[in-house]
């Protein structure tokens, strides 16, 4: 095969990987290989995540049932695999909502500071007057649960805080030589916006971004848990910590394997957004 | 007093490398003396008064003899060096601002130094301290004992660290560029109170400094210092009067007061020699206007007429030190 | 006047406006329901007479801000309004929960700090095995989700410590020991992941102090080694640990939501998720409001202690 048969996005990929510091390659491999999971979920789950199987109940661990079975005699292995599927989903739809709400709104306030930073980012301040779980479960009490509202209250936790990032980066590049040169030459404030401020702020808001993703499971796994988050019978992480709760002595293996998927997915976030803070945030505006 | 003997300072650098910041000083600091040592920065003079200390980076090597009051302190081990610092070797540092911990008062940080020594109450620390602060001219010391340093200026900040260093009557204090951070017309008023105090009690003093006019004002003594080795020392009037080494003289030549009226200065060309891999004969061979061939050897260290030394082949006429191991 | 007073007091004059923000928003949450939220409350029971009777009875047809004034002038005098479903005050129902919640919250608390920071300072001041040896315990606290290490503590003690009660409660007043037996497993699950980010942090802050002079000049005075880094370091490092601790108790007062349903304590947390549940509106706002409030609390005495440990802190902006 030559190098020419290679699309470039592959290319580009793996240059990227091995740009990373090496702790946060572990974290990307993990990623990538549970995105191709959920992606080929029907392949991979051996069984219905939700099919009854009455003489399965509470089966252990074994060949066909790789996690065990639960209280209905669904297979753990295949309810862990949606389940991921259906936390990565929220996950990434709230942190893509975040960041895209505080791309704008955080570059906006940075770059012309003055008023126009103190309308933007004193009501985005109010946000975090409440702890994080607590802004979520609001949300959910106004709205009610589902993982529609899940996804958006995680949302609504990361925005002040990503705008936050955002603000303190464009803040800076507002102030660097190529800009100015961008305004002297006459440009409007949207073309230096866009060709200067965002491509050269971007790096924390995307380090940021990484870490929040691993903490955004376990939120939207504890909303779950609560009953506040995905509703039944769609597995989530979440809601199998929660069923299995009373069955825990008889069969611990409906526990241990979701709550060790949540802790796997937020490790490598973590050392993703660790590796790209080395590289991205040298100036360590990310909290 | 202070005893410096052949001195030598090696601390390790990246990919297993070392510097040698400090290459075989021998000196000495008498009681109520104040011994200027000077140099560019760089040349080891802060390292040596690290050496003293016994605060050297660590994995650093030192080799020779320090000796205080006849007591050799390399053998000491962390515990007995720690009862020695402070006590009867002191430090004031350059910057006073970085020196003094920022959320402690300063009396608290001028009673520390006594009690990390003496077995004396809080209360008779503090009395004990607030009579320090006002010996360094703090106003109103009684008042100002809890104020945090950020409350202080420069000048004040640094009598308070004087005031600690002082505080249990050490035999030898090392004042590590003390006036530096400082305001011109507060410089000569704390070198002044330094000079003041010292000579009272009888404290001997290494004044490292890169500053010729602070070593005109306040010193008995001065010691030249370059690239890791002492080229030149002897009494401020002789050394002054007439620089034997012409590292010496170039430094005199180049300072401003020299000069003031035709307003250039004169630089010495070159660079300092890379002390990763120290040349073998004399260090300031490379600069030197008046190098010659014998200048690749390592110069004799020679007594002078005044009873100083001097480390240069110009003047191999001159007897040789006795003691001195090459 | 004295500075430190003064920003004591300019301190308090910030949290008021965030007081009265954080109020219109939780009281605001039953009327930004979609719909009728009488008729959500009430769910099947809801008749034209039962709706109009509730919507009187919640004053939801006077303006919007006499409903505010007299909210919050009730919340002022202690009486918080009643329980939708059970009918009982309010003001009752949280003095029982509030407790609780106040015992898992700061016993947690606790715990991580007197871990968590001697921990880190190891890790700053320490070998390599220290070092290593909370680095991991740092990923394994920060990545292992809370309620489900509560979950394995159960696990673990079913098989091995029988004599740990898995759940309940009961008050520390009537049988002080049960209390804390029954303490100890939401306590842990909780401390694990607290004390986690206090060492990091503890290690961040200390690393960063050690490295400045003036710690070569405590060493200069012969300060014993214990005494700079406990007294003089620590103290420096105090600032960011501080804030951590502050920003943290946030995230407990989250947890101890998960935690309380998780072994089944009767905690204001587990009083707002079952509301919610419910759709009992004036619960889950006096729940949130005493939630919320604890945590602005918590900030503003964060703030305070750090300025009492910082000098430079309380003094900054007095000009």
């Amino acid at each position: 095969m030559t190098a020419k048969s290679i699309p470039a996005w592959v290319t580009a990929m793996v240059r990227a990987f091995f740009w990373l510091p090496r702790s946060a390659r572990a974290g990307a491999l993990i990623l990538v290989v549970l995105a191709i999971v959920t992606l080929l979920a029907p392949l991979i789950a051996p069984h219905d995540p939700n099919a009854i199987d009455p003489t399965h109940v509470l089966a252990a661990p074994d060949l066909g049932h790789p996690f065990g079975a639960d209280a209905l005699g669904r297979d753990v292995f295949s309810r862990t695999v949606y389940a991921l599927r259906t936390s990565l989903a929220i996950v990434f739809a709230a942190v893509a909502v975040a960041s895209l709400a505080a791309l704008p709104l955080g570059t906006v306030a940075g770059y012309f500071g003055g008023w126009v930073d103190q309308v933007i980012s004193r009501p985005l301040d109010m946000l975090l007057v409440l702890p994080a779980l607590l802004l979520a479960i609001t949300l959910i009490a106004i709205v009610g649960p589902g993982s529609i509202v899940a996804a958006l209250a995680i949302a609504l936790i990361y925005l002040p805080i990503l705008a936050r990032v955002q603000r303190a980066a464009s803040l800076v590049v507002a102030h660097a030589g190529f800009v100015e040169g961008g305004r002297a030459r006459g440009w409007s404030s949207l073309a230096v916006l866009r060709r200067h401020v965002v491509p050269n702020a971007l790096g924390p808001l995307l380090v940021q971004a990484a870490i929040l993703a691993g903490f955004a499971v376990q939120i939207e796994a504890s909303l779950s848990f609560l009953g506040l988050g995905t509703q039944p019978p769609t597995p989530s992480l979440g809601l199998m910590l929660s069923e299995g709760r009373d069955v825990l002595t008889q069969a611990p293996w409906v526990e241990i394997f979701p709550g060790l998927a949540i802790a796997v997915i937020v490790l490598a976030f973590n050392l993703l957004g660790d590796g790209l803070r080395h590289r991205l945030d040298p100036q360590g505006m990310v909290s | 007093m202070l005893q410096i003997d052949d001195v030598r300072v090696r601390i390790p650098v990246t990919g297993g490398r070392w510097v040698e910041a400090v290459g075989g000083v021998t000196l000495s600091v008498g009681s109520g003396e104040i011994v200027g040592l000077v140099g560019e920065s760089g040349c080891g003079k802060s390292t040596l008064g690290g050496a003293v200390m016994g605060l050297l980076p660590s994995g650093s090597q030192l080799s020779g003899q320090v000796l205080l009051d006849g007591r050799d302190l390399r053998g000491l081990t962390a515990e007995e060096y720690r009862r020695v610092r402070g006590n009867d070797i002191a430090l004031v540092s350059q910057d006073p601002s970085a020196s003094l911990d920022p959320t402690f008062a300063v009396g608290a940080q001028v009673a520390e130094a006594i009690r990390n020594h003496r077995d004396i109450g809080r209360r008779e620390a503090r009395e004990r301290a607030v009579e320090l602060l006002r010996a360094v001219g703090i106003p109103d010391p009684g008042a100002r004992y809890s104020d945090p340093p950020h409350r202080f200026s420069g000048g004040m900040k640094q009598r308070v660290v004087i005031a600690a260093a002082l505080a249990n009557d050490p035999s030898v204090l090392i004042a590590d560029e003390p006036t530096t951070a400082l305001d011109v017309t507060i410089q000569a008023q704390i070198l002044h109170l330094l000079r003041d105090l010292t000579v009272r009690t009888g404290t001997g003093v290494l004044l490292i400094t890169h500053d010729l006019g602070v070593v005109a004002q306040v010193c008995d003594r001065i010691a030249v210092m370059y690239a890791g080795q002492v080229v030149e020392q002897g009494t401020v009037r002789d050394v002054f009067a007439d620089p034997l080494h012409p590292y010496t003289r170039a430094l005199l030549d180049s300072q401003p007061a020299a000069h003031h009226q035709s307003g250039d200065l004169p630089v010495i060309l070159g660079q300092v020699p890379d002390l990763t891999d120290p040349p073998a004969g004399c260090r300031f061979a490379a600069r030197c206007a008046r190098v010659h061939d014998r200048c690749t050897a390592a110069p004799p260290v020679v007594e002078t007429r005044g009873g100083g030394r001097v480390a240069c082949w110009l003047h191999d006429a001159l007897p040789p030190v006795a003691q001195e191991a090459s | 006047m004295n500075p430190r007073l003064l920003f004591v007091l300019r301190r308090l004059g910030l949290t008021i406006p965030v007081l009265f923000v954080m109020s219109v928003v939780i009281f605001l949450i039953i009327r930004l329901v979609p719909g009728d939220p009488v008729r959500t409350m009430l769910g099947f029971r809801a008749t034209p007479q039962s709706i109009a009777q509730v919507r009187a009875q919640l004053h939801l047809d006077d303006p919007l801000w006499m409903q505010y004034r007299d909210w919050v002038a009730g919340v002022l005098h202690g009486d918080f309004g009643q329980d939708f479903v059970s009918k009982a005050p309010l003001s009752e129902l949280l003095a029982q929960r509030i407790p609780v919640t106040l015992e898992i919250t700061l016993l947690s608390m606790l715990l991580a700090v007197a871990v968590g920071v001697p921990l880190g300072v190891r890790a700053a001041v320490g070998g390599r095995w220290a070092r290593r040896l909370t680095e991991g315990f740092v990923v394994f606290g920060i990545s292992v989700p809370d309620f489900w290490l509560g979950i394995m503590l159960v696990l673990l003690c079913a098989g091995t410590m029988m004599w740990l009660p898995p759940s309940g409660y009961v008050p520390f007043l009537e049988d002080p020991g049960g209390n804390l037996t029954y303490m100890i497993l939401p306590v842990l699950t909780l401390a694990v992941a607290e004390a986690a980010y206090i060492i990091r942090t503890t290690r961040g802050a200390m690393l960063g102090v050690i490295g400045r002079p003036f710690i070569v000049y405590l060493r200069a005075k012969g300060t014993k080694e214990r005494s700079i880094v406990y007294r003089h370091a620590l103290r420096n490092a105090a600032t960011p640990i501080a804030t951590v601790i502050g920003i943290q108790f946030g995230v407990l007062l989250g947890g101890a939501i998960v935690v309380e349903t998780l072994f089944a304590l009767p905690g204001v947390g587990r009083l707002i998720v079952t509301a919610i549940n419910q759709r009992n509106y004036p619960v889950v706002q006096a729940g949130l409001l005493v939630v919320a409030t604890l945590f602005i609390l918590v900030s503003l005495i964060t703030d305070l202690v750090v300025g009492f440990i910082d000098p430079q802190v309380s003094d900054r902006g007095k000009s």
